[in-house]
């Protein structure tokens, strides 16, 4: 697959000296919603900001749809729409006057008809005529994606679009993402909610301190990392795991009424259907059973830690 | 050049201005007034005419002069200091536009709106005072070069000001004791000649005074030398902001 967007060595260091970005390279693929994962102040916003120019690059380059983003800057900013993390709107004009001034902005010449089209799709065609003071911040922030999508843009970028928005327009949100990407959108969205990306996204990277710490298809992640854990409610308590069952990665309970088996998600050869035989030769017999599997916020949360 | 940009941000700068009528256009015309019926018509009778010009009549120009310098330095101003304050700048910094978009749309509008205020203003003398105007052609390149220069100095400032007390330090501190003392109100011969030369220091005396050619024909400087002087500093008004397009200089990190 083509990169739309390569990232390669690229650094910001902020005029305080803080560094933000280390020597990032990335490269997204035509087509595909990227999640960029990762912790407050880990660099995401600064990433984002030097794509779209609202931030100078300390090192390194940045090529959009074939574009350096700052050489060629007026042909790489045509084809990305951004919607930034701070809903910051105009107040006094309506909906209707503001996204017609983003499509022109972004030198298209007036489309009605597309206009409407994208203001429908986002439930904001009623509002159309209001001005932008008196809407909902759920319905600002709608506003705004309008806006990112007015000039019919190949990028779209989506930081943070959750963040203080109510569950139907996240839904709804979701639903717009995923028709954008069938018509060949690419679209990198940041996130906090682990749940959004792994309900999104077809790759993942993670970021922490400025560094891209794993970029991973995200079936293949979760494959990767995930791990499984098998619990036996047991009928009678044991006090100790038998040393006949030591070779398997048992952990019994504190009030010795449970055992868990934590197997790796991947492997061909669980070991369950030998294990259990193992526990009935032994006279251990158990209640129930349950199997669980880590999410992806629980990956993240120990890959995070391992790094910092 | 991405000329509907330029068009959407000309567009909406205008809207601005028609929404706050009362403060931007009104306000200047109904001040501009109250000097027009002191100096003009009440105490302009007992002064005595000035290079054969009568009192009422010599400080028309001036007067314009003092609206049009502060209107177009405020309008230039807010215009990109309000999306800075809003937050909203991130839409004109991630835009396909350079330095040549922003000034057409923003210092355009602005001094659209400064040339609307300058005839406004004229038109209102014209009630209190009798005037002619000998050179109507350049009469009209006066004003709008004044409107542009005026508003491009006014951009730079909005984008320098990093709170609304910035945003009003230049133009009361800076440019209204310049326009007062740059011959709104007298004539720079009336001076000693030791300040006569000082005053040749303030760019406004080049203005006034050439403003005043076009219409009474009788000037304190050279008129060429005022269209130049004004020339020049519109071209480094044009090279600051081209400037600030290129480094990110208060708008990108």
């Amino acid at each position: 697959m083509t990169p739309v967007i390569s990232i390669r060595g690229l650094t910001k260091t902020y005029a305080s000296g803080f560094q933000a970005l280390k020597n990032v390279n990335l490269e997204i693929h035509r087509g595909e919603i990227f999640a960029l994962l990762g912790p407050n102040g880990a660099g995401k916003t600064t990433l984002i900001g030097v794509t779209c120019g609202l931030v100078n690059p300390s090192l390194g380059t940045v090529e959009a749809a074939g574009h350096d983003v700052v050489r060629d800057f007026r042909a790489a900013r045509t084809k990305i729409g951004l919607v930034p993390q701070e809903i910051s709107t105009d107040a006094f004009e309506t909906v209707w006057a503001t996204v017609n001034f983003s499509r022109g902005m972004f030198g298209k010449p007036r489309d009605a008809a597309y206009i409407e089209k994208v203001l429908r799709d986002l439930s904001l065609w009623d509002k159309r005529n209001a001005k932008i003071m008196t809407l909902s911040g759920g319905m600002k922030r709608r506003v705004m994606i309008a806006k990112a999508l007015s000039h019919e843009p190949e990028i779209l970028f989506l930081d943070e679009p959750s963040a203080g928005v109510d569950v139907e327009l996240r839904h709804d949100m979701w639903q717009m993402v995923r028709k954008l990407r069938e018509s060949g959108v690419t679209i990198i969205l940041t996130t906090h909610y682990i749940e959004e990306a792994e309900e999104m996204a077809d790759r993942i990277g993670i970021i922490n301190h400025g560094e891209i710490v794993l970029v991973e298809e995200k079936t293949a992640l979760m494959a990767k990392l995930g791990k499984k854990q098998l619990t036996l409610n047991l009928q009678a308590p044991l006090e100790r795991i038998p040393d006949a069952l030591s070779d398997y990665a048992l952990e019994l309970s504190a009030d010795g009424g449970a055992l868990t088996y934590t197997f790796d998600a991947q492997g061909e050869q669980t070991g369950i259907g030998a294990m259990l035989r193992r526990l009935n030769e032994h006279g251990i017999d158990f209640k129930s059973l349950q199997s669980s599997e880590s999410s992806l916020e629980d990956i993240f949360v120990s890959l995070v830690k391992k790094k910092s | 050049m991405n000329t509907h940009a330029i068009r959407a941000i000309y567009r909406f700068e205008m809207a601005r201005t028609f929404r706050t009528l009362t403060q931007s256009i009104a306000s200047p015309v109904l001040s501009t007034s109250l000097y027009f019926v002191v100096f003009g018509a009440a105490i302009g009778s007992r002064i005595g005419a000035i290079d054969g010009v009568s009192y009422g009549a010599f400080i028309i120009p001036g007067l314009v002069m003092l609206s049009l310098l502060s209107e177009s330095i405020s309008n230039g101003s807010f215009g990109i200091y309000m999306p800075k304050f809003t937050g909203t700048i991130y839409e004109l910094l991630s835009a396909p536009v350079s330095y040549r978009e922003v000034i057409f749309g923003y210092v355009g509008a602005a001094a659209s709106k400064s040339v609307m205020l300058g005839f406004l203003i004229l038109l209102t003398a014209r009630v209190f005072v009798h005037y002619e105007i000998a050179h109507p052609f350049w009469m009209l390149a006066f004003l709008a070069l004044t409107s542009v220069t005026f508003s491009l100095f006014g951009f730079i400032i909005g984008i320098w000001a990093d709170g609304f007390e910035k945003l009003q330090i230049v133009p009361l501190m800076i440019v209204t004791p310049l326009t007062f003392l740059g011959g709104s109100f007298y004539s720079i011969s009336m001076l000693p000649p030791l300040w006569q030369k000082i005053a040749l220091l303030n760019p406004v005396v080049y203005l006034i005074s050439g403003f005043r050619w076009s219409f009474y024909g009788v000037s304190d400087v050279s008129v060429t030398l005022s269209i130049g002087m004004t020339a020049a500093f519109m071209l480094a008004c044009v090279l600051a902001i081209r400037w600030v397009f290129k480094t990110g200089y208060r708008l990108k990190t």
